[in-house]
């Protein structure tokens, strides 16, 4: 097979899209989590500054979703339709979420009514909080494995997804993206808010951890072959040893006031999260839990040797820009948020 | 058609006629934004940062929507299509994939500095955010008319594997992108997405004219508009024609049924309006005998195949819809460049802004191209039928094994319900932010005779 500086073609595509996902999650995270805690916030003010906190920015935090998946679909074509269709209506829900949630961004502010902005604030707060869980959900799911027949069908109902792995993996990516927006909104905002956020990010931080300890012997436990790689190459034991250092120092940067470090701190653990989860599953990427020859490797599910090799160039031109662009514009927007007439 | 297959096909023919009101009027108005906030760089006149101002908050509000109902097309490929994902992924994939880094991610970062950014960068670069914002939509709907284009004349591709496993492989990734029909669809989408942008600054400008209100900003307006428009629509006879030779050479089970002409091989007549009766395989209304045929040969006694000359189970099956938005859109197209030249025409003669009657037409006629769009999107997709990608891949093939009929109502009659609210939010929103109008620093401004713009007169 054909490689490129010695990795495969799909093996590539498995960390791009790996890379992508990560982004996603680091990115539009921070904005989900903001979102999930906005109704802690009791005054007018303080809602329209968390919110413009987000404003120039989560559009293009959505980018790395819409990019993520077309990757996927694009690579891994068999993956793409086997996920999306095997998890129907979870994605349904997820898609009505993000309508809700770009839809309460931009119309709140476009009436002075006490009702039309609290409706919509609990509209933004639910929708955030119900994509942070979905995605958990999913992914939940992923980690274990679903029901796939040896020629790859989906053999199990919907119910089977609402499992109480599943459901722990859902509060802990909501705990993450919680504390994660948290920690942003620190570093934009000043005064009175400021100061309930410190508080907010003390305890989701606290809630994160319970979930993260939780988790962790959960998937010991019950998810075995998502540790079964660290039998055979013992060195990666640095990885998982690696994320509980940085969870603690989460703690400990909230704690010592260092948000900005706080905040690092969280997208890592994001990060160091999915690629425990890719190496658990590489070479594979969908799990089948009955039957080991429903596995789908990243080989079976690959395009064309040509298509990956043309992609794989448009994402070296395209990735660079991308960041450019991501880079400029948190660039554009830096320091604390000040309300203006463009303000939501 | 099995319940799953109809559905789907409901589900997805709703949710995408819904997004594509927004998309086109994002381009359309993204490209008059840069020439208001060009003319207000160049000649430091505040109406023109007024207008830009104003409407780049009524920019923010289409563009948000179409974003969201944007997210749910490309997921519904994987959720409901899942064989065609898998038989096209290599093509498709790409091409969806090369939008999001090349254009959406252009689009979407410099939306912020567009909305936000009036204070935090100098009037350069936010003029500059204007053209990559408004780049970024066309290149966006550059890849998304290439995919859709593939699916219509596919190349540049091979077929691996039978059955359930087979799968088109790009080997050709040029031939691919430019495949026979891109370059005709792609212009004639963006032309049709220009005169949806600029017939709603039309209508918005025409209305205030005849309210009296904002009128210096609302001329400037207007003539900005009235060109885009009038040079669009001209451009739409060019770009239509040359779609219509695509669709004659590579699809003609499409042309016959664009024309309801069922003879085998025999000279085809061209209607002006008409109605196909499908099951006697007659086609009454007024028409030209032998247009079609000197459209397509420049002789009106060439033969062209009908339906007939083509398999039963291979032809379209909704005839008289994909005559009738067909002509519907063609009889648009007209109807716009009458206006369009007419309104120029008075514009030369300065008495376009008195003559109220035309703007209550402009007022309304922000539809005309809505409505023109969407017909012609379903003639293309309509008249593809039953291919989901032309004489490759069944519609009923390409649908998800997992999904259930019970599901996929549920979603429909959920983003029924989203749809329905989503859209009476925006008209209600639209409306208020029309009825706002734009902020008027200096009101010495409001003169109507006092001032005349140098650069459009």
């Amino acid at each position: 097979m054909d490689t490129v500086l010695g990795i495969d073609l799909p093996t590539w595509w498995f960390l791009l899209i790996g890379a992508l996902i990560s982004g996603y999650g680091i990115l539009d995270g921070f904005d989900l989590g903001a979102g999930a805690v906005h109704l802690f916030f009791r005054k007018e003010e303080s809602r329209r500054i968390a919110l413009n906190a987000i404003g120039p920015v989560w559009d293009g935090n959505e980018v790395w979703l819409v990019i993520g998946a077309g990757s996927l679909f694009a690579a891994f074509p068999f993956v793409y339709g086997t996920i999306l269709s095997v998890f129907y209506l979870p994605f349904m829900l997820f898609l009505v979420a993000i309508i809700f949630r770009a839809i309460s961004i931009e119309f709140r502010s476009k009436e002075e009514m006490k009702w039309w902005r609290k409706m919509w604030d609990v509209s933004f707060c639910l929708s955030s909080i119900t994509i942070s869980l979905l995605l958990g959900l999913i992914l939940g799911n992923l980690i274990q494995g679903i029901p796939l027949n040896a020629n790859h069908e989906f053999v199990g109902r919907l119910r089977d997804f609402f499992n109480p792995y599943a459901l722990l993996i859902a509060v802990t990516v909501l705990s993450l993206f919680m504390m994660h927006g948290a920690m942003y909104l620190i570093m934009k905002t000043e005064d009175r808010i400021f100061t309930r956020l410190t508080i907010i990010a003390n305890n989701t931080s606290k809630f994160f951890i319970l979930c993260f300890m939780a988790t962790s012997l959960a998937t010991l436990i019950y998810v075995p072959h998502m540790t079964a790689i660290f039998k055979d190459h013992p060195a990666l034991f640095v990885l998982p040893v690696a994320a509980v250092l940085i969870v603690l120092n989460i703690r400990r940067s909230i704690e010592k006031r260092q948000y900005q470090r706080g905040f690092v701190s969280s997208a890592v653990t994001t990060a160091l999260l999915l690629i425990l989860f890719a190496m658990g599953l590489y070479p594979n990427l969908v799990l089948s839990n009955i039957d080991p020859r429903g596995h789908i490797s990243i080989y079976q599910a690959a395009s064309s040797e040509g298509s990956l090799r043309t992609m794989l160039l448009i994402a070296f031109i395209g990735m660079p820009l991308v960041a450019t662009y991501t880079i400029f514009m948190f660039w554009t927007f830096r320091g604390k948020v000040k309300l203006e007439e463009h303000s939501y | 058609m099995d319940n799953v297959e109809l559905l789907s096909r409901i589900q997805f023919a709703f949710t995408i006629a819904f997004h594509y009101i927004y998309p086109p009027l994002s381009i359309g108005l993204g490209v008059c934004l840069v020439v208001m906030e060009g003319l207000y760089l160049k000649t430091k006149d505040k109406i023109y940062e007024e207008l830009t101002r104003f409407w780049v908050r009524i920019f923010a509000l289409i563009f948000g929507i179409g974003v969201a109902t944007g997210i749910v097309m490309e997921f519904e490929f994987g959720t409901n299509w899942a064989t065609y994902s898998r038989y096209v992924g290599d093509i498709f994939g790409s091409a969806l994939a090369a939008e999001g880094i090349f254009a959406f991610a252009l689009e979407s970062a410099f939306l912020g500095i567009l909305l936000f950014g009036w204070n935090k960068v100098s009037p350069r670069v936010h003029f500059l955010a204007t053209v990559l914002v408004a780049l970024g939509s066309i290149f966006s709907a550059l890849w998304i008319v290439v995919a859709n284009s593939w699916q219509q004349t596919p190349s540049g591709y091979r077929i691996e594997g039978t059955g359930m496993q087979a799968r088109a492989i790009v080997t050709d990734f040029w031939a691919m992108v430019f495949n026979p029909s891109s370059i005709e669809r792609y212009s004639h989408v963006l032309i049709g997405a220009l005169l949806a942008g600029s017939f709603l600054v039309l209508s918005v400008s025409a209305w205030y004219i005849l309210k009296k209100q904002y009128v210096v900003h609302s001329r400037a307006a207007f003539r900005i508009a009235l060109w885009v428009a009038a040079v669009s629509s001209l451009g739409q006879l060019f770009t239509g024609h040359q779609s219509a030779e695509v669709v004659t050479k590579y699809q003609p089970a499409k042309l016959a049924a664009m024309e309801g002409h069922f003879k085998k091989s025999a000279p085809a007549d061209m209607y002006l309006m008409g109605w196909v009766n499908a099951s006697e395989q007659k086609t009454m209304g007024l028409k030209i005998p032998g247009g079609l045929s000197f459209l397509v040969h420049q002789d009106f006694n060439a033969p062209i195949p009908g339906l007939n000359s083509i398999k039963a189970e291979n032809r379209p099956t909704a005839v008289n819809f994909v005559f009738q938005t067909y002509h519907l859109m063609v009889a648009i197209g007209m109807t716009l460049i009458a206006l369009t030249l007419f309104s120029l025409y008075l514009l030369y003669k300065k008495k376009l802004f008195e003559t109220r009657w035309l703007m209550s037409v402009f007022v309304f006629a922000v539809l005309l191209p809505q409505i023109a769009n969407q017909v012609g999107w379903y003639t293309a997709e309509v008249g593809r039928q039953p291919w989901v990608v032309y004489g490759l891949l069944r519609t009923s093939d390409a649908l998800s094994q997992a999904v259930k009929a019970e599901h996929v109502l549920a979603s429909l009659i959920l983003f029924t319900l989203v749809y329905v609210m989503l859209f009476a939010l925006f008209l209600y929103l639209l409306n208020k932010k029309i009825q706002h109008g734009p902020d008027v620093m200096d009101s010495d401004q409001e003169e109507p005779s006092s001032r005349m713009n140098p650069v459009l007169n």
